[in-house]
């Protein structure tokens, strides 16, 4: 590897990095996905696309699609060096059952998923809680409170979201660093707990 | 949990969301390569470039402009993707070609008998507290 000055390179990580591992913020269009992961990265955020194809199809033949153009899907990275040896990353992308190729790729070696939800809009929020479900993702419900919202109990969003009763709740405005890294340490200690259990 | 049948799980997209992209043809920057290969990188898979990278002089403005990238130190895969502005599953390709060739090297994960989740979750734990307290 090519030395360089370690001060003024943001772009690349710290060489003593060993382990990276991976965290998922997801939830439904607007729910503040982008925002969240932009308050928490070190790095300005980025954008990584996948390609995608029909429903059913096999995503590992880029040959058989030659001049056909493809569409792709875009999921909002960031990243965020913890320790000399661990970076983590954020990975936020929509739940639309369409982009099942995304989630795959995406929950490979996720060690959980906060998933973002509007109390106006709980409905909104069934589709990528069945994805983080189906794929076996654990999860913390980060509930974002948009101005001049009224608030709803816990109790009635996790009776609307059918929440386990160890799912934990948190609040959360993902424009606040302080507030999003408490929601991501609220979804780590339950990952800790349920690892116990194991 | 209440979810709608399988029809109403997609909700309303908003069109003007840069979530959908016109891709113009893999096929031209990966030479046709068959990209079943590409299973060993995942996103977070962390790669820089090898020492001796005056060969770069002969590859494709692709792959050149990811190995003189990596040049700097460790990224993972997902960030390459970002910086380029290529598909994740392009420049997985890419790789493969390229650490065949000796340019690109991987940072291999620890394997997970050493590692424990605990272990990392703990650490993740650690690192979020100590810096956001
Ligand atoms: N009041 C409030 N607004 C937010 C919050 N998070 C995001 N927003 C706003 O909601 C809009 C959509 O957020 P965005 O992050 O783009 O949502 P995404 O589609 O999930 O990525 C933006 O205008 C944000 O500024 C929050 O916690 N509170
Ligand atoms: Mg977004």
């Amino acid at each position: 590897m090519v030395s360089r000055p370690v001060s003024d390179d943001t772009v690349h990580l710290n060489e003593k990095v060993q382990i990276a591992a991976k965290i998922l913020v997801v939830g439904h269009f607007a729910v503040g996905k982008t925002t969240f992961i932009g308050t928490m990265s070190e790095i300005p955020p980025l954008r990584t696309e996948e390609t995608m194809t029909q429903a059913g199809e096999s995503v590992d033949d880029l040959k058989g699609i030659k001049g056909k153009t493809t569409t792709t899907v875009a999921m909002d990275f960031g990243r965020l060096t913890l320790t000399d040896r661990l970076v983590l990353y954020l990975f936020g992308t929509p739940g639309q059952q369409r982009f099942v190729q995304v989630w795959e790729d995406m929950s490979r070696g996720a060690l959980g998923a906060l998933v973002l939800v509007d109390p106006q809009r709980l409905k909104e929020s069934f589709a990528v809680m069945d994805l983080v479900e189906k794929y076996g993702i654990p999860y913390a419900i980060a509930v974002n409170h948009f101005d001049g919202t009224p608030v709803r109990s816990d109790e009635e969003l996790r009776e609307a979201l059918d929440l386990l009763p160890e799912t934990p709740v948190v609040t959360c405005d993902a424009r606040d660093t302080k507030s999003s890294a408490n929601a991501l340490m609220v979804l780590v200690r339950y990952l800790q707990s349920r690892t116990r259990k194991e | 949990m209440t979810t709608p049948s399988d029809d109403d799980l997609e909700p309303p997209v908003d069109p003007l969301e840069p979530e959908y992209v016109e891709l113009v043809r893999p096929y031209v920057i990966t030479n046709g390569r068959d990209v079943s290969d590409t299973s060993r990188f995942e996103l977070i898979t962390l790669v820089t470039a090898a020492d001796d990278t005056q060969r770069k002089a002969h590859l494709d403005p692709e792959k050149r402009e990811l190995v003189t990238l990596c040049e700097g130190g460790y990224l993972s895969v997902a960030e390459i993707a970002g910086h380029l502005k290529l598909p994740v599953g392009i420049v997985k390709v890419l790789l493969v070609d390229l650490v065949e060739n000796g340019l690109i090297l991987t940072r291999r994960p620890i394997p997970p008998a050493q590692l424990a989740d605990i272990q990392v979750l703990q650490e993740v734990l650690d690192g979020l507290q100590a810096r956001f307290g």
